[in-house]
């Protein structure tokens, strides 16, 4: 025991492979050996979601994973979003309609949208809704969240944009 | 927090996993979604000194029908039932209850077989295989066998299945014509578990009277639980009001709810009442072809 494991998981589209202990969360291995602090830590229960990536494309808890569960994977963290400096429309919706306060929940809503408009790319409010309601926000009673989810989908529809929100962050 | 140290393990086939379980017995734990079994390790309600992984065993993900069954298996996840169109067509009380587990987050993790075996009273899916008279199909290193849903529960997080042995799969009857289900769950706001869950599942004979029916209740006993004495109140009756209503009296008294920051026990036990009435009401709806 407590021996190690080594894993090789692609992150952000970039193999990285590293020792961990089987005990290690995923959210540990990205924030504390990767230095990806998108993933945030916001309950010990499991609840709030702060600590949203996606895996394979699809949005899970990272603390609620052993990293080396994530051998062999595709991983996207928020800072995978971006790509070549150019913010996902995803991001920049929630820089225009203001959707963060604080920011604690703001990686786990953004990538909770990109993944609903990835398989839904015109989602009515209801779906939306839904579908961030694994993401707690403290702060902005969510009014603002639901807009910007709602200008990045009529944005990747107007411009040609939805190749990208449809690949998982990892392969765009 | 931390969970406590483990060895790893990743079977590459079922084989290998029976036969890992067989060695470490009590000692190993199954790991499906990790969505109970992860957050118990972290408050360290659980430290096993070995963790066997299921997932990719291709083995467990059949969800078809064959047989005469409908085969679920352990490693379906909850969201694959949410989205699944065979699920919202022919087994409504599935496509209901997977809608309504946890969150959307939770729901791409968790599975089926992992939630059973966890055996949580407030868990939904016990009630919905409890109301489909559901079997699942369980194995060994040296055996296999079918344990029917009514002899899998003992008690809170308790199954009677030995420390060897895996669930495969779940098979409930597969659906034939005037059949319908319903599952009505009560939660503080999206996301939680239940305050009371009612499970519902009936088949109308030819002359329209019910001719089968099972009953699952969420939330207010020790286990999951079959309401009895209700389903034998509506069987051979035509499930009309009165008899939907005197059913939903007999499951709330047969309920054993306890008091705590969902509710009083009273509280619950009348919710059970009311569920357990609007879950047969639409269970006979949609077994009549009327919704
Ligand atoms: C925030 C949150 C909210 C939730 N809300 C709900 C809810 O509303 N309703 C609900 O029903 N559940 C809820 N859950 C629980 C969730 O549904 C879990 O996914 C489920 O209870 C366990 O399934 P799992 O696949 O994650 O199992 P795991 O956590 O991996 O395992 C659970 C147990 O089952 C054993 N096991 C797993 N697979 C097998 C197998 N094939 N054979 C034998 N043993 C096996 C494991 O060893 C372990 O003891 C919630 C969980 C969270 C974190
Ligand atoms: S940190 Fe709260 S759900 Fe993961
Ligand atoms: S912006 Fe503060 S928690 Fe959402």
């Amino acid at each position: 025991m407590a021996t190690t494991t080594s894993i090789a998981v692609t992150v952000n589209g970039t193999e990285r492979s590293a020792q961990v202990e089987p005990r290690m969360l995923l959210v540990h291995f990205l924030r504390d050996e990767l230095g990806l602090t998108g993933p945030h830590i916001g309950c010990d229960t499991s609840h709030c979601g702060a600590c949203t990536i996606l895996l394979n494309g699809v949005p899970i808890k990272s603390c609620t994973m052993f990293a080396v569960q994530a051998d062999g994977q595709s991983i996207t963290t928020v800072e995978g979003l971006t790509r070549n400096g150019d913010l996902h429309p995803v991001q920049d919706a929630f820089k225009e309609d203001h959707g963060l306060q604080c920011g604690y929940c703001t990686p786990g809503m953004m990538l909770a949208g990109a993944a609903l408009l990835a398989s839904n790319s015109d989602p009515s409010e209801t779906e939306i809704r839904m579908a961030i309601s694994g993401n707690l926000c403290r702060c902005t009673g969510y009014q603002n969240i639901v807009k910007a989810i709602q200008r990045a989908s009529r944005a990747m529809a107007g411009n040609g944009a939805p190749e990208r929100g449809k690949t998982e962050g990892g392969e765009a | 927090m931390i969970p406590a140290a483990f060895d790893y393990h990743r079977p590459a086939s079922l084989a290998d996993a029976l036969s890992v379980l067989d060695e470490l017995g009590w000692d190993a734990k199954l790991l499906a979604g990790g969505q109970s079994l992860i957050p118990a390790m972290r408050f360290r309600l659980a430290e096993p000194t070995a963790i066997v992984d299921l997932n990719g065993l291709a083995e467990l993900e059949r969800f078809e029908e064959a047989d005469g069954y409908l085969h679920i298996g352990a490693l379906v996840r909850h969201a694959t039932i949410a989205d699944s169109g065979l699920a919202r067509e022919r087994y409504p009380l599935l496509a209901d209850a997977a809608a309504v587990i946890a969150d959307p987050l939770v729901r791409n993790r968790g599975t089926v077989g992992g939630s059973l075996i966890h055996a949580d009273p407030a868990g939904d899916w016990g009630s919905v295989m409890l109301a489909y008279r559901a079997e699942l199909a369980v194995r060994r290193v040296d055996g296999d066998r079918i344990v029917p849903i009514d002899e899998l529960f003992v008690t809170t997080f308790m199954t009677s299945l030995e420390p060897s042995e895996l669930v495969t799969s779940v098979r409930i009857p597969a659906a034939g014509t005037g059949q319908g289900g319903a599952y009505e769950k009560l939660e503080r706001k999206v996301g939680d578990f239940a305050t009371v869950g009612v499970a519902a599942q009936i088949a109308l004979a030819p002359d329209g009277t019910v001719g089968a029916v099972g009953i699952g209740l969420t939330a207010v006993g020790a286990t999951n639980l079959r309401a009895a004495a209700a389903e034998q109140e509506l069987l051979g009756s035509s499930a009309d009001e009165a008899a939907i209503a005197s059913a939903a009296a007999r499951a709330a008294a047969e309920s054993n709810p306890s008091a705590d920051g969902r509710g009083s026990e009273e509280y619950k036990r009348d919710m059970v009442r009311v569920l357990t009435a609007r879950a047969l009401r639409r269970s006979v709806e949609r077994a009549r072809g009327t919704v």
